[in-house]
């Protein structure tokens, strides 16, 4: 038997394998409850966190993430100016407002209808 | 020239779909010629598409445009060492020998000349690792030299020669072998 005959043989014998018709829809299934878990997850890191106005634009940020590209546009945005807004403010609170009011303005800005 | 725009979350969970359903049989096929049965081979490939989707990003940024079939294929590599691992410590769960593999899904279309494709599998099962690895991604997978080394970790040349000698140490044992049955061959 020549070598490439050989082959041929091979390749007869390692044929590709089918999946049970179940496990693609399984396998679908696991990856959404995974990212749904993320996402609790995500909520309720964020819950605490909100606790500390420093922490404010990273929940922020994850959770436009988890909506679309469209929002994401908005957050990041919005952290780009966050050593602005960090610098033009009085106090914690003052920037906590500044985020706020900035992410609502990109917000607008980006929606169907808005400026 | 500036970087592209990373993808949003649904564009990445879109390209992970299709990366998915493209590339679901070769991880079962692979995952299947390696563990030799359908319920760890189902096992080891939903391992290794829970793993793919975590790194998913990153590994498309450094793939540069090239195909991520020899990454999905790496991981599942090295998911099967660890099965592979775990059984060792495990040995009352003995791998399934080579006659059990012959038998996939496709059982229908190997009547014909089913005892030498038997003893062919047996002779893979013998192989050491490396040649094993590279055999299943050969002539499974359809995988070319270089996509065999990228899954490997090895050079475009190294591969080559791993290849050729796997071929010539195979048709050795099936040589050696061809007038005993298969399933006298020791399960690994």
């Amino acid at each position: 038997m020549s070598t490439t005959e050989f082959e041929a043989r091979l390749r007869a014998a390692l044929q590709p394998v089918e999946p049970p018709e179940d496990l693609p829809l399984r396998l679908e299934r696991t990856l959404v409850e995974l990212r749904e878990l993320a996402a609790d997850e995500l909520e309720a890191w964020e819950l605490s966190a909100m606790r500390d106005p420093r922490n404010w634009a990273r929940p922020a940020a994850a959770a436009v993430v988890g909506a679309g590209a469209g929002t994401a546009l908005v957050v990041l945005r919005v952290r780009s100016r966050h050593r602005r807004r960090r610098a033009q403010s009085a106090n914690v609170l003052d920037l906590a407002e500044r985020t706020v009011r900035d992410l609502a303005d990109e917000a607008r800005r980006l929606l169907p209808g808005g400026d | 020239m500036s970087d592209p725009q990373p993808l949003s979350k649904s564009e990445l969970d879109g390209s992970f779909s299709e990366l998915y359903r493209t590339h679901l049989r070769d991880v079962y096929s692979y995952a299947y010629y390696r563990v030799g049965n359908h319920h760890d081979a189902e096992d080891l490939t939903e391992q290794t598409f829970l793993q793919a989707y975590r790194h998913y990003e990153r590994a498309l940024c450094e793939s540069d445009g090239r195909p991520l079939r020899p990454w999905l294929i790496r991981i599942a590599h090295n998911l099967a060492a660890n099965y592979y691992r775990d059984r060792a410590r495990r040995p009352e769960s003995a791998i399934e020998d080579a006659a059990v593999i012959s038998a996939p899904h496709t059982t229908e279309t190997l009547v014909e000349g089913r005892e030498e494709l038997e003893q062919i599998l047996a002779g893979v099962q013998k192989l050491p690792d490396d040649r094993r690895e590279a055999l299943i991604m050969r002539f499974a997978l359809g995988m070319d030299n270089r996509e065999i080394a990228r899954a490997l970790g090895r050079s475009d040349g190294a591969t080559k020669v791993l290849l050729h000698r796997a071929i010539k140490q195979l048709e050795g044992i099936v040589g050696e072998n061809g007038s005993g049955p298969a399933a006298e061959v020791t399960p690994r």
